[in-house]
């Protein structure tokens, strides 16, 4: 067992976090106020190379191994939440079609998306479909040489923005995939406004109204949408924000260490006071536990093991847990301070809050897990 | 009597993973599991990765149909044709 990264990993991660302390941190606050990312963000992010980075280079992508994956999200998650949710909408378009597209959308599809040309969205949610996946009403109904859907998604990240959409719905009554295209007439999209967290992120809410979707665009086979489709996008989502949680806890870790020890009460810094003193020990332990569990995850993703889908959840579970708790203690930390914009802090505890409810809630995670480990009996 | 040993070697690994689903039930290898219940989400994904880890073979976007992943044996077939193999048969 060796537990460090590699001299590559080591350099990819320095290079992440230059970005992201340069790029990201120090506006990170203002596109939360805007509730958008600007435009030229998306421009340095595909020059990068960091838009669907786990495509092998067989289809144009660096193939990112999980591991260093892993750093670039928790990197730029560490800077800006919303600009990680970019990546892993993205990600998880591109690993829907990577695993379950045919040989033609694999070829079509993932090159643009590596270049950033296109952006990719994941669109499962509904106003009644969440954690319960195959209750979706959106439908498909065969019309001639295509597909004729209507419906409606709601809560999908970067809607406004993106082009191309990994959309789930009931063709003929079974859970399915399909490719949509913004563009598709009979397909309108209206901003989100108003979240809670990661607020630059772009939702929007999609109408599907007679949009017609030729046969081609479906990803995988009928019936197979959710238990392998769904499955493969949302394992890609949910490690992304697991290691993205890493990267709000370390950032809200690293704010209170810095507030502690400039912060002066009863004549001394805060940092001397033994009840913030164990207030900060609770989250260094927490995040470095985290971040193990993340590790351990990519790895075994990395290696195409069965036990990587339990991994990965039990890894998100933490992780985005941690963020929350973390993110709570570090406002408490800050104080009247950490309630206001000047600090960071509160934009990572509503961030971070949002953790625990994509990609598999934490209640949803803690129905799974424990059905896994029975397994290992 | 454990019938394992009868089984070709495609179909013992195929058996062992499975038996984690199927707990206390001697699997046979024409048996329907969909018709035994329990499969869920969960073996879904890890059967797919499973036979793609074990037998190095890629599950392609054709292959997803519920008769390839029906049985041992169905499952052993769709191993043995993606890679270039005749089909294993258990012995009696």
């Amino acid at each position: 067992m060796k537990l460090e990264l590699t001299a590559e990993q080591r350099a990819a991660r320095a290079e992440y976090r230059a970005f992201a302390q340069a790029e990201l941190a120090p506006n990170a606050g203002q596109w939360d106020r805007d509730e958008a990312l600007p435009p030229e963000l998306f421009r340095k992010l595909a020059e990068r190379g960091w838009l669907g980075t786990i495509v092998p280079p067989e289809h144009g992508g660096p193939g990112l191994d999980m591991i260093t994956y892993g750093l670039l999200t928790e990197e730029i998650g560490r800077g800006c939440s919303s600009t990680r949710s970019l990546l892993t909408v993205h990600d998880m378009a591109c690993q829907g079609i990577l695993r379950w597209g045919s040989r033609a959308q694999r070829e079509h599809w993932l090159p643009r998306l590596v270049r950033g040309e296109v952006i990719g969205a994941f669109a499962l949610s509904e106003p009644t479909a969440g954690s319960d996946a195959k209750g979706v009403q959106t439908t498909a109904e065969p019309d001639g040489d295509g597909y004729v859907v209507n419906g409606r998604k709601k809560w999908i990240t970067f809607a406004q923005v993106a082009d191309l959409f990994l959309v789930f719905l009931q063709c003929e009554g079974k859970p399915t995939a399909f490719l949509v295209e913004r563009n598709t007439p009979g397909l309108r999209i209206e901003a989100t406004k108003g979240l809670l967290g990661t607020r630059a992120s772009m939702l929007g809410e999609m109408f599907f109204e007679g949009c017609r979707v030729p046969a081609e665009n479906m990803v995988g086979r009928p019936g197979f949408g959710v238990s392998h489709v769904v499955a493969a996008a949302l394992e890609q989502g949910r490690y992304s924000v697991a290691c993205g949680s890493v990267g709000i806890a370390q950032a809200a870790l690293d704010a209170s260490l810095q507030y502690a020890r400039e912060r002066e009460q009863f004549g001394k810094p805060i940092f001397d006071h033994q009840l913030v003193r164990a207030l900060l020990t609770d989250m260094i332990v927490q995040v470095r536990a985290a971040r193990l569990m993340c590790l351990r995850a990519g790895y075994l993703r990395q290696m195409n093991d069965p036990n990587a889908f339990m991994e990965t959840m039990a890894a998100k579970y933490l992780a985005s847990t941690v963020a929350a708790k973390v993110a709570t203690d570090a406002v408490q930390i800050h104080g009247g301070n950490g309630c206001t914009d000047d600090y960071p802090v509160s934009r990572y505890f509503r961030d971070a809050k949002v953790m625990e409810i994509i990609e598999g809630s934490t209640q949803i995670q803690q129905m799974t897990i424990p059905r896994f480990e029975f397994q290992e009996l | 009597m454990d019938q394992t040993q009868s089984l070709p070697e495609s179909q013992s690994k195929i058996k062992e993973f499975l038996s984690r689903f199927f707990k206390n039930h001697d699997l046979k290898p024409e048996e329907d599991i969909f018709a035994l219940g329990f499969v869920n989400s969960l073996l879904a994904m890890q059967l797919v990765a499973f036979v793609e880890k074990e037998f190095g073979i890629r599950v392609e976007d054709e292959d997803l149909d519920l008769d390839n992943f029906r049985s041992i044996q169905a499952i052993s077939n769709l191993v043995a044709k993606k890679s270039g193999a005749a089909a294993p048969v258990a012995t009696a």
